[in-house]
Protein backbone atom coordinates (compact mmCIF):
# COMPACT_ATOMS: atom_id res chain seq x y z
CA UNK A 1 0.00 0.00 0.00
CA UNK A 2 2.66 2.46 1.10
CA UNK A 3 4.87 1.44 -1.78
CA UNK A 4 2.01 1.95 -4.25
CA UNK A 5 1.41 5.46 -2.96
CA UNK A 6 5.09 6.25 -3.34
CA UNK A 7 5.29 5.03 -6.91
CA UNK A 8 2.13 6.98 -7.76
CA UNK A 9 3.79 10.07 -6.31
CA UNK A 10 6.90 9.37 -8.34
CA UNK A 11 4.84 8.94 -11.49
CA UNK A 12 3.02 12.21 -10.85
CA UNK A 13 6.33 13.95 -10.34
CA UNK A 14 7.66 12.53 -13.59
CA UNK A 15 4.53 13.70 -15.40
CA UNK A 16 4.98 17.16 -13.93
CA UNK A 17 8.65 17.30 -14.89
CA UNK A 18 7.76 16.24 -18.43
CA UNK A 19 5.07 18.94 -18.59
CA UNK A 20 7.49 21.62 -17.40
CA UNK A 21 10.03 20.49 -19.95
CA UNK A 22 7.42 20.56 -22.74
CA UNK A 23 6.02 24.03 -22.09
CA UNK A 24 9.27 25.80 -21.18
CA UNK A 25 10.78 27.46 -24.26
CA UNK A 26 13.81 25.57 -25.47
CA UNK A 27 16.21 28.29 -24.47
CA UNK A 28 16.63 31.94 -23.71
CA UNK A 29 17.39 32.28 -27.40
CA UNK A 30 14.07 30.79 -28.57
CA UNK A 31 12.07 32.74 -26.03
CA UNK A 32 13.81 36.05 -26.78
CA UNK A 33 13.44 35.60 -30.53
CA UNK A 34 9.75 34.71 -30.24
CA UNK A 35 9.03 37.75 -28.07
CA UNK A 36 11.04 40.08 -30.33
CA UNK A 37 9.26 38.66 -33.37
CA UNK A 38 5.69 39.12 -32.25
CA UNK A 39 6.12 42.49 -30.53
CA UNK A 40 8.28 43.90 -33.34
CA UNK A 41 5.87 42.54 -35.93
CA UNK A 42 2.96 44.13 -34.10
CA UNK A 43 4.70 47.52 -34.00
CA UNK A 44 5.29 47.31 -37.76
CA UNK A 45 1.64 46.32 -38.31
CA UNK A 46 0.60 49.39 -36.31
CA UNK A 47 2.96 51.41 -38.52
CA UNK A 48 1.21 50.01 -41.60
CA UNK A 49 -2.20 50.90 -40.15
CA UNK A 50 -1.02 54.47 -39.47
CA UNK A 51 0.33 54.78 -43.02
CA UNK A 52 -3.01 53.53 -44.40
CA UNK A 53 -4.86 56.08 -42.25
CA UNK A 54 -2.57 58.75 -43.71
CA UNK A 55 -3.40 57.72 -47.28
CA UNK A 56 -7.16 57.16 -46.91
CA UNK A 57 -8.20 59.80 -44.37
CA UNK A 58 -5.56 62.52 -44.58
CA UNK A 59 -5.04 62.30 -48.37
CA UNK A 60 -1.27 61.98 -48.01
CA UNK A 61 1.04 60.63 -50.70
CA UNK A 62 2.68 57.27 -50.00
CA UNK A 63 5.96 58.82 -48.83
CA UNK A 64 4.26 61.45 -46.66
CA UNK A 65 2.05 58.74 -45.16
CA UNK A 66 5.19 56.77 -44.28
CA UNK A 67 6.65 59.86 -42.58
CA UNK A 68 3.33 60.44 -40.79
CA UNK A 69 3.44 56.85 -39.55
CA UNK A 70 7.03 57.20 -38.25
CA UNK A 71 6.32 60.52 -36.55
CA UNK A 72 3.22 59.12 -34.81
CA UNK A 73 5.15 56.05 -33.60
CA UNK A 74 7.92 58.35 -32.32
CA UNK A 75 5.36 60.48 -30.47
CA UNK A 76 3.71 57.43 -28.90
CA UNK A 77 7.08 56.01 -27.85
CA UNK A 78 8.20 59.29 -26.30
CA UNK A 79 4.94 59.56 -24.35
CA UNK A 80 4.97 55.92 -23.18
CA UNK A 81 8.62 56.29 -22.15
CA UNK A 82 7.73 59.36 -20.09
CA UNK A 83 4.89 57.45 -18.43
CA UNK A 84 7.25 54.56 -17.62
CA UNK A 85 5.20 52.08 -19.67
CA UNK A 86 7.64 51.67 -22.54
CA UNK A 87 10.43 50.28 -20.36
CA UNK A 88 8.14 47.45 -19.26
CA UNK A 89 7.33 46.53 -22.84
CA UNK A 90 11.02 46.81 -23.79
CA UNK A 91 12.06 44.54 -20.95
CA UNK A 92 9.69 41.88 -22.27
CA UNK A 93 10.33 42.33 -25.99
CA UNK A 94 14.08 43.01 -26.21
CA UNK A 95 14.99 43.79 -29.82
CA UNK A 96 11.27 43.82 -30.66
CA UNK A 97 11.14 47.43 -29.45
CA UNK A 98 14.77 48.36 -30.21
CA UNK A 99 14.86 47.63 -33.94
CA UNK A 100 11.74 49.59 -35.02
CA UNK A 101 11.85 53.40 -35.00
CA UNK A 102 10.46 53.14 -31.44
CA UNK A 103 13.94 52.10 -30.27
CA UNK A 104 15.45 55.27 -31.71
CA UNK A 105 12.83 57.45 -30.00
CA UNK A 106 13.17 55.63 -26.68
CA UNK A 107 16.96 55.92 -26.83
CA UNK A 108 16.57 59.71 -27.04
CA UNK A 109 13.97 60.25 -24.32
CA UNK A 110 15.34 57.85 -21.69
CA UNK A 111 18.78 59.36 -21.05
CA UNK A 112 17.47 62.92 -21.53
CA UNK A 113 14.96 62.32 -18.76
CA UNK A 114 17.40 60.49 -16.53
CA UNK A 115 20.12 63.13 -16.69
CA UNK A 116 17.78 66.10 -16.15
CA UNK A 117 19.48 66.89 -12.80
CA UNK A 118 22.65 67.74 -14.77
CA UNK A 119 20.89 70.75 -16.24
CA UNK A 120 18.98 71.97 -19.27
CA UNK A 121 21.95 72.14 -21.59
CA UNK A 122 24.43 69.39 -20.70
CA UNK A 123 21.76 67.27 -19.02
CA UNK A 124 18.60 67.10 -21.10
CA UNK A 125 19.96 68.82 -24.22
CA UNK A 126 23.12 66.78 -24.61
CA UNK A 127 21.82 63.43 -23.40
CA UNK A 128 19.08 63.36 -26.04
CA UNK A 129 21.93 62.38 -28.35
CA UNK A 130 23.76 59.82 -26.22
CA UNK A 131 22.61 57.02 -28.54
CA UNK A 132 20.84 58.98 -31.29
CA UNK A 133 24.12 60.84 -31.92
CA UNK A 134 26.12 57.79 -33.04
CA UNK A 135 23.11 56.51 -35.04
CA UNK A 136 22.88 59.81 -36.93
CA UNK A 137 26.67 60.04 -37.38
CA UNK A 138 26.85 56.64 -39.06
CA UNK A 139 23.58 56.96 -40.96
CA UNK A 140 24.29 60.42 -42.33
CA UNK A 141 27.95 59.67 -43.14
CA UNK A 142 26.97 56.50 -44.99
CA UNK A 143 24.35 58.42 -46.98
CA UNK A 144 26.91 61.09 -47.97
CA UNK A 145 29.30 58.37 -49.17
CA UNK A 146 26.46 56.81 -51.17
CA UNK A 147 25.61 60.22 -52.69
CA UNK A 148 29.22 60.92 -53.69
CA UNK A 149 29.69 57.44 -55.15
CA UNK A 150 26.42 57.81 -57.05
CA UNK A 151 27.59 61.14 -58.48
CA UNK A 152 30.68 59.51 -59.99
CA UNK A 153 29.37 56.06 -60.93
CA UNK A 154 25.57 56.46 -61.47
CA UNK A 155 24.62 52.80 -61.23
CA UNK B 1 -5.34 42.75 -45.15
CA UNK B 2 -2.52 40.77 -46.72
CA UNK B 3 -0.32 43.87 -46.39
CA UNK B 4 -0.76 43.77 -42.60
CA UNK B 5 0.30 40.13 -42.49
CA UNK B 6 3.37 40.87 -44.63
CA UNK B 7 4.24 43.90 -42.46
CA UNK B 8 3.93 41.74 -39.35
CA UNK B 9 6.07 38.89 -40.69
CA UNK B 10 8.83 40.98 -42.27
CA UNK B 11 8.95 43.52 -39.43
CA UNK B 12 9.00 40.69 -36.94
CA UNK B 13 11.82 39.01 -38.81
CA UNK B 14 13.96 42.17 -38.65
CA UNK B 15 13.43 42.22 -34.88
CA UNK B 16 14.10 38.51 -34.50
CA UNK B 17 17.45 38.92 -36.26
CA UNK B 18 18.23 41.84 -33.92
CA UNK B 19 17.40 39.74 -30.85
CA UNK B 20 19.56 36.86 -32.10
CA UNK B 21 22.45 39.33 -32.64
CA UNK B 22 22.07 40.72 -29.11
CA UNK B 23 22.04 37.24 -27.57
CA UNK B 24 24.74 35.65 -29.74
CA UNK B 25 27.22 38.50 -30.09
CA UNK B 26 28.49 41.32 -27.93
CA UNK B 27 26.29 43.87 -29.72
CA UNK B 28 24.47 46.17 -27.29
CA UNK B 29 21.13 47.71 -28.31
CA UNK B 30 22.94 50.98 -29.16
CA UNK B 31 25.26 49.11 -31.54
CA UNK B 32 22.30 47.26 -33.02
CA UNK B 33 20.76 50.63 -33.93
CA UNK B 34 23.99 51.78 -35.58
CA UNK B 35 24.41 48.48 -37.43
CA UNK B 36 20.80 48.53 -38.64
CA UNK B 37 20.83 52.09 -39.96
CA UNK B 38 24.17 51.56 -41.74
CA UNK B 39 23.00 48.23 -43.18
CA UNK B 40 19.85 49.98 -44.38
CA UNK B 41 21.91 52.63 -46.21
CA UNK B 42 24.11 49.97 -47.87
CA UNK B 43 21.24 47.65 -48.87
CA UNK B 44 19.28 50.60 -50.21
CA UNK B 45 22.22 51.89 -52.27
CA UNK B 46 22.66 48.39 -53.70
CA UNK B 47 19.00 48.46 -54.77
CA UNK B 48 18.11 45.57 -52.47
CA UNK B 49 15.93 47.41 -49.97
CA UNK B 50 13.31 49.00 -52.26
CA UNK B 51 11.88 45.56 -53.22
CA UNK B 52 11.47 44.71 -49.52
CA UNK B 53 9.59 47.99 -48.99
CA UNK B 54 7.33 47.25 -51.99
CA UNK B 55 6.65 43.80 -50.56
CA UNK B 56 6.16 44.56 -46.87
CA UNK B 57 5.38 48.30 -46.59
CA UNK B 58 5.73 49.43 -42.98
CA UNK B 59 7.28 46.04 -42.17
CA UNK B 60 10.36 47.39 -43.96
CA UNK B 61 10.06 51.14 -43.33
CA UNK B 62 9.43 50.95 -39.56
CA UNK B 63 12.64 49.08 -38.59
CA UNK B 64 15.71 51.32 -38.44
CA UNK B 65 16.99 49.83 -41.70
CA UNK B 66 14.06 51.71 -43.28
CA UNK B 67 15.46 54.93 -41.85
CA UNK B 68 18.77 54.10 -43.56
CA UNK B 69 16.86 53.41 -46.78
CA UNK B 70 15.28 56.86 -46.50
CA UNK B 71 18.71 58.50 -46.04
CA UNK B 72 20.27 56.67 -49.00
CA UNK B 73 17.37 57.26 -51.40
CA UNK B 74 17.28 60.94 -50.35
CA UNK B 75 20.99 61.31 -51.14
CA UNK B 76 20.67 59.54 -54.50
CA UNK B 77 17.65 61.50 -55.73
CA UNK B 78 19.17 64.81 -54.58
CA UNK B 79 22.35 64.01 -56.53
CA UNK B 80 20.17 63.37 -59.59
CA UNK B 81 18.50 66.78 -59.12
CA UNK B 82 21.28 69.07 -57.96
CA UNK B 83 24.56 67.23 -58.53
CA UNK B 84 27.28 66.68 -55.96
CA UNK B 85 25.71 69.09 -53.45
CA UNK B 86 22.82 66.66 -53.18
CA UNK B 87 25.07 64.13 -51.46
CA UNK B 88 25.14 66.54 -48.52
CA UNK B 89 21.52 67.72 -48.53
CA UNK B 90 19.52 64.70 -49.66
CA UNK B 91 19.82 62.30 -46.74
CA UNK B 92 18.81 64.70 -44.00
CA UNK B 93 16.09 66.28 -46.16
CA UNK B 94 14.24 63.01 -46.58
CA UNK B 95 14.73 61.92 -42.96
CA UNK B 96 13.96 65.38 -41.54
CA UNK B 97 10.47 64.52 -40.31
CA UNK B 98 11.55 61.56 -38.21
CA UNK B 99 14.65 63.22 -36.79
CA UNK B 100 12.85 66.45 -35.93
CA UNK B 101 9.94 64.58 -34.35
CA UNK B 102 12.33 62.52 -32.23
CA UNK B 103 14.23 65.63 -31.08
CA UNK B 104 11.09 67.67 -30.38
CA UNK B 105 8.90 65.03 -28.71
CA UNK B 106 11.94 63.64 -26.89
CA UNK B 107 12.76 67.07 -25.50
CA UNK B 108 9.17 67.86 -24.47
CA UNK B 109 8.71 64.51 -22.74
CA UNK B 110 12.10 64.74 -21.02
CA UNK B 111 11.23 68.09 -19.45
CA UNK B 112 7.63 67.14 -18.55
CA UNK B 113 8.21 63.75 -16.93
CA UNK B 114 10.37 62.53 -14.06
CA UNK B 115 12.29 59.30 -14.60
CA UNK B 116 10.54 56.36 -12.97
CA UNK B 117 12.39 54.49 -10.23
CA UNK B 118 13.73 51.26 -11.69
CA UNK B 119 11.88 48.41 -10.02
CA UNK B 120 14.08 45.67 -11.33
Amino acid sequence: MEKNKQSAKAAAWENYAALVKRITPKSKMAQGCLRAFWVGGSICTLGQALADIGVSFLNLTASSASAFSSITLIFLTALLTGLGVFDRIARYAGAGTVVPITGFANAMVSPAMEFKPEGWVLGTGARLFTIAGPVLVYGISASVVVGILYYFIRW
Amino acid sequence: MLMYLKAFLVGGLFCLIGEALILKTKLTPARILVVYITTGVILSAAGLYAPIVRFAGAGATTPLTGFGHLLAQGAISAVQDTGILGAFTGGMTSAAGGITAAVFFGFIVAICFKPKPKDY
